[in-house]
């Protein structure tokens, strides 16, 4: 159960021929897919294109309606692989992921798909996860469809150009036999905005209606001398016929400008921000009309060299604007570009930065650069920005002092919190320790204020990345991996990995029920997953299978015995692999789940109780231990009361969800008296309200007592 | 070629405050307002509690008629080309700033002037939030025209959401040409708590249109001014008068604590000891009486350290059940339980028997260790009869207080601290202040306490070397820092190492 429900846009999935579609990138990605009559679809969820998924998990009736198959995939890998299915029958496939992490994952598979060519159309919904709001290393999607020679598809950022993209990625897929690249920018993936929709298709072939004649052909086959015949038939059939596809079809734009001599060559993900730099400099319109002439690629491999030098024939001066590095369409060009008469000269990286994301800043530089050098007309009346907008230095650094940084970190109540300070606190008892970390929420982990963990090696390798310490002994290295990252890969890559080379590893296994850190999407362990899947499969049992020996299960709200469980798991005499599973349900899925559960129960009269924890503000001295151990975000500081005390006191804010790791943590630490719990008794029975009237009564009187007699003393 | 220009706005957020929704509200005014509208955000990782932007353009559809096509919009925000900046935070309005996107000669700036600490503002012990007056000073000197009030307050009032409070901040000041019908359906069609949703879209519209700029915090308690000098007992109050003017309001809030924590004989001690310092003081002050100030502070917190009686008396008081009913806005109907959550240690323990009692207990090495084993954590029902009375006996051991093995613990390191200050003033008048602030690493309970006391002798045995030096005072500053609840010895170890091996300027 997805962290969102999709119901509105499930809804706009059905609408039919001439209705207007509103909303997101990635939505009208997934009804594009459906409008060109795709068969099948799979993919691995991750920032920026889980949505997708979370949309066609959400839309299963329709699906079925119209007869296409959709899984959530297990890895990006098994998604890729799931492409098989296109290599011999004319089915239309799609499947999607976060890439580079993704694709790195993939790549095995791909290179094989490639290789053997395809029947069926072959769309890979790319989200290109570069520049600000990434998570990941920054590369290029790009080398991919070099080095495996797939078509990479790069379009305008706005929804008519990214539905167009998804059908025709389809069309030039079956022309030239090849996968097609659809990569998507975060920002195109959340943009919203309109397009005029057309009918769904369903797929003329269904995969399961495929099977009727099982295929076998060995020129498809990944084995010599096929693959030698395939690499020939790459580059002489495919790759001509994918250019003829994109000439012929117009895929790439040309707007022709007003100024004869210089041009611009982009990539058509970055037009709108080109477009906007070049309006900023006088040079263009809000209705993207711009003086100079521009080539936008919205195939940006294979290029085409006869429609680039066409557009290049007769300018002065061209300027690439290519996103990242290597600048590998920048190179192209090079060579396109040295079999003509007399070629542009090519501007690129240099006015434009050689690495990081293009914002639309850099981008006015640069372009200034490179008008300011060959159409130093075209600036006359380009807007300066008035030299009060920019930040003085001064002004820059005292404001830079009074705004410190926000990174991420775990939410309210969150299960990882405990364990992370349990291992903390193991820290202390023992000294520094290796650690794995691995990605998921825990990698927040890595942050203050916990600052754990020595290496991200990639999802699900934790403790694969702790395999050179394998032989240091026990009590030496402890890994820590998702759930999310275990059923990936690290069951195999990892566990069965340390078992098999008799690693001394203590692997931390954080079940949360969900895949949490894409938005709370099923896994084959997952306690509340949708019907359709088949899952409550322990992790425990996996480890088992896999010949694990020693394994322990965390209650990681339980600091106390949590610590324990480790410091046993690091001391006993026991050898070889070790694995505690901690499990605890993502909080923020977990308050989705049961808080309209409270509230019903609240409002029809029923005995609830709500609990919350606090702060004594006068036996809090403000020495924040409780908050570099928790990180809470409901755990804060205010300023205190006390009109002697200066330091800020901690506090506690309504956000609280009781989970309890507060006073735990108190107590684990021996850290101080000031935590409490209270219990707000919703509808109380009558005998709860006489028994808290007896005890209130008793209490009071005993302590207004107190209050006079310490009055008449200190008269 | 300079033609239509769209609206230009950026909405600042923290993961989780709705800023998603705040971005459809505004895309649905726009579309029935007739507006071409685009929005797009970058969310990724940042939705768990980071910081995130949301980026939208507006352009009348009339306008796009005459061009004859649609507008192209950027996807996000370009410094000294924004329309409106919609901070949630104040902190984010600052981040916007800092990003350029705040410039004087076109931006509205709309924050909410509450504030959500980051990381770094709530572990780092001593360290103060950031300055919110001085981030509205700049903000005031950025931005076009500035509006600032406590958004998160009125969402807590009306049991709404921050995003609920900026939209009407955003309609309220006018930056987007449409009307508040349009405004108030976009959250009537969202369907989810529109009666409070609107009442805090109202209330910030008001605030908005008559462009409030209002310093605020619903996270930051209000401090209590020092108790009226009438609550001192007659007794002290001539000795009390005697004081001078400056110190009055901290001496009395000494008093006052001190009568609370004991009774009046510990109160005079208190005066006593002042009285001390206060010559001290006049005479190496050069005419300011910061030291004795210090003193008065930190030694009326000294002398009321926390020990277990104490936390026992504070648990119990009828200030505190009137407290926690208020915190959670307990109506009478509903009854509210108490968990205290205690730790006491062997020692904590030991601490609170007759001091040579408590000694001999220490001394029993397998008696201390059963006792460790027993005395684990414990969860106090402090609402129940039994509950308060075990905590109740505890706190009235009070009136043995002075016999008990912390008392001479504390009052003999109090004693000593005060002579040092007395030895050190004469020679370097601000390491004297120093070291008298020295008493705020002693805080916390248990590991955190011994670790601060260690650390405070550790700063103390340096004292003496640098009372010779000019810059003592300013080198004692950056030893505390460095000793000061952080979480390892590193830093305060290099500082001493420093101190040890670079020779100061002599004091004249």
């Amino acid at each position: 159960m997805a962290e969102r429900s999709f119901t509105c846009q499930v809804e706009a999935l059905r609408l039919g021929a001439g209705a207007e579609f509103r909303g997101e990138g990635i939505h009208a990605v997934t009804k594009a897919l459906l409008q060109s009559g795709v068969a099948y679809v799979g993919g691995y969820q991750g920032s920026p294109v889980s949505h997708l998924m979370d949309v066609l998990a959400d839309a299963q009736p329709l699906l079925e309606e119209l007869g296409v198959y959709f899984e959530p995939s297990t890895s990006e890998a098994t998604a890729a692989a799931m492409l098989a299915a296109s290599i011999h029958y004319p089915l239309r496939g799609a499947v999607t992921w976060k890439s580079t992490v993704g694709t790195n994952v993939a790549s095995d598979a791909l290179a094989n798909l490639a290789s053997a060519g395809v029947t069926g159309g072959v769309l890979l919904v790319l989200g290109e996860d570069y520049g600000e709001g990434s998570s990941i290393m920054q590369e290029r999607t790009h080398a991919f469809a070099m080095k495996s020679q797939m078509w990479l598809l790069d379009p305008r950022p706005t929804l008519p150009a990214i539905v167009r993209a998804v059908e025709q990625g389809f069309e030039l897929s079956e022309a030239s036999h090849t996968p097609v690249l659809l990569m998507l920018r975060v920002r195109a993936c959340h943009v919203y905005g309109r397009f005029i929709a057309s009918a769904n298709r369903p797929p003329p072939l269904t995969a399961r209606a495929a099977l009727a004649a099982p295929a076998h052909d060995p020129r498809r086959i990944i084995l010599p001398p096929a693959t030698f015949d395939q690499e020939q038939a790459k580059i002489r059939e495919r790759l001509p016929a994918a250019q003829r596809f994109i000439v012929e079809r117009g895929l790439n734009e040309t707007c022709p400008g007003t100024v004869p001599h210089i041009g611009i060559i982009l990539q058509g993900g970055l037009h709108n921000s080109v477009l906007r730099a070049l309006e900023l400099l006088g040079c263009a319109d809000a209705f993207g009309h711009s003086a100079v002439p521009m080539h936008v690629l919205n195939v940006t491999w294979p290029l085409v060299a006869d429609e680039i030098r066409r557009f290049c024939a007769g300018r002065r001066a061209v300027l690439v604007v290519e996103e990242g590095q290597p600048e590998f369409i920048e190179q192209a060009l090079c060579r396109v570009l040295s079999g003509m008469e007399c070629p542009p000269q090519l501007v690129g990286k240099g006015p434009l930065p050689a690495a990081g994301e293009y914002t639309t800043e850099i981008l006015r530089a640069g372009i200034r650069e490179f008008l300011h050098s060959h159409a130093p007309e075209l600036l006359a009346g380009a807007g300066a920005l008035p030299a009060a907008s920019t930040l003085a230095p001064e002004q820059r650094e005292r404001l830079a002092a009074l705004v410190p940084a926000r990174p991420s970190g775990l939410c309210t109540g969150c299960p990882e919190r405990p364990l992370f300070a349990a291992l903390k606190l193991l820290q202390r008892e023992r000294g520094p320790l290796h650690i794995s970390a691995d990605i998921g929420c825990h990698s927040f982990a890595t942050l203050p204020p916990f600052s754990l963990g020595a290496s991200i090696m990639g999802y699900g390798l934790g403790t694969a990345s702790a395999a050179a310490f394998g032989g240091a002994g026990p009590g030496r290295t402890v890994a820590v991996m998702g759930d999310g990252g275990f059923w990936h890969n690290g069951l195999t890559s990892g566990i069965g990995n340390s078992v098999f080379n008799r690693h001394d590893v203590l692997t931390i296994i954080v079940d949360n029920n969900y895949s949490a850190a894409t938005g709370g999407q099923d896994l084959p362990s997952s306690r509340h997953a949708a019907p359709q899947r088949d899952a409550n499969h322990p992790i425990a049992a996996a480890v088992r299978g896999v010949g694990v020996r020693w394994i322990r299960r965390a209650d990681p709200y339980d600091i106390s015995a949590t610590l324990a469980t480790l410091r046993t798991a690091l001391t006993a005499s026991q050898r070889g692999p070790k694995v505690i599973v901690a499990a605890g349900e993502c909080q923020l899925s977990r308050q989705r789940r049961v808080r309209p559960q409270f509230e019903r129960a609240r409002a029809s009269r029923q005995r609830v109780v709500r609990a919350r924890f606090g702060v004594d503000p006068d036996l809090c001295t403000g020495d924040r231990s409780c908050v570099r151990l928790s990180g809470c975000p409901a755990l804060t500081v205010r300023e205190p009361d006390d009109p002697l005390r200066t330091d800020p006191v901690t506090t506690v804010t309504d956000d609280c969800v009781g989970c309890g790791v507060c006073g735990e943590i108190a107590h684990a630490a021996v850290l101080c008296p000031s935590f409490y719990q209270l219990g707000v008794v919703h509808n109380p029975t009558r005998y709860e309200r006489w028994l808290a009237r007896v005890r209130g009564a008793l209490i009071g009187v005993l302590q207004r007592r107190s209050v006079r007699r310490r009055r008449r003393r200190d008269v | 070629m300079m033609s239509q220009r769209t609206i230009r706005l950026t909405i600042a957020a923290l993961g989780g405050q709705g800023g998603g929704v705040l971005s459809d509200w505004l895309v649905a005014t726009a579309e029935s307002a007739g507006y071409f509208v685009q929005s797009t955000s970058v969310p990724g990782v940042a939705q768990r509690t980071g910081a995130t932007i949301y980026y939208l353009e507006f352009c009348p559809r009339a306008a796009a008629g005459a061009a004859g096509c649609e507008p192209v919009m950027a996807l996000m925000p370009v410094a000294g080309d924004v329309d409106c900046v919609a901070a949630a935070e104040l902190v984010e309005a600052g981040r916007m700033m800092l990003r350029g996107l705040v410039s004087p000669d076109r931006t509205t700036l709309l924050a909410s002037s509450h504030r959500d600490y980051t990381i770094a503002e709530r572990s780092a012990p001593g360290r103060g939030p950031s300055d919110s007056g001085a981030l509205l000073a700049i903000a005031r000197t950025r931005a076009r025209r500035l509006i600032a009030f406590d958004m998160a307050a009125i969402a807590a009032r009306h049991g709404s959401v921050i995003s609920a409070a900026l939209f009407g901040a955003i309609g309220g000041s006018g930056v987007l040409p449409f009307d508040r019908r349009q405004f108030e359906d976009a959250i009537r069609a969202s369907g989810l708590s529109v009666a409070g949703n609107l009442a805090a879209f109202a209330e910030a519209w008001a605030l908005a249109a008559a462009g409030t700029v209002a310093e605020g915090s619903a996270t930051a308690g209000g401090r209590a001014p020092a108790p009226p000098v009438e609550s001192v007992p007659a007794a002290l109050r001539e000795r009390l008068g005697a004081l001078p003017a400056e110190l009055q309001s901290v001496a009395t809030a000494g008093i006052c604590r001190l009568l609370d924590y004991q009774d009046p004989a510990y109160a005079a001690l208190y005066l006593d000891r002042l009285e001390r310092i206060l010559p001290l003081a006049r005479r190496h002050g050069s005419g300011s009486l910061a030291l004795a100030g210090v003193v008065a502070r930190q030694l009326a917190l000294w002398m009321s350290y926390q020990d277990t009686i104490r936390v026992a008396e504070l648990k119990t008081s009828l200030a505190r059940f009137a407290r926690l009913r208020r915190e959670v806005r307990a109506e009478p109907a509903q009854v509210l339980r108490v968990t205290d959550f205690l730790r006491p240690r062997v020692t904590d323990l030991a601490d609170t028997l007759p001091a040579a009692a408590g000694e001999r207990l220490l001394r029993m090495p397998r008696l201390v260790r059963w006792l460790a084993r027993a005395t684990g954590g414990h969860r106090v029902r402090t609402d129940t009869v039994t509950g308060f009375l075990l905590l109740r006996g505890i706190a009235a051991l009070r009136c043995w207080r002075r016999g008990t093995r912390r008392f001479r613990e504390e009052n003999a390191r109090i004693e000593s601290w005060l002579a040092r200050i007395g030895q050190i003033a004469p020679r370097n008048h601000a390491l004297a202040v120093e070291v008298a602030l020295l008493q705020r690493l002693v805080c916390g309970y248990g590991d955190t306490q011994e670790n601060g006391w260690r650390h405070y002798s550790a700063l103390l045995a340096a004292a003496d070397e640098l009372a010779g030096r000019t810059d003592g005072a300013v080198r004692m500053r950056r030893l505390f820092e460095a000793a000061f609840g952080a979480a390892s010895d590193a830093a305060l170890e290099r500082e001493l190492r420093g101190l040890a091996s670079a020779g100061g300027p002599p004091a004249a």
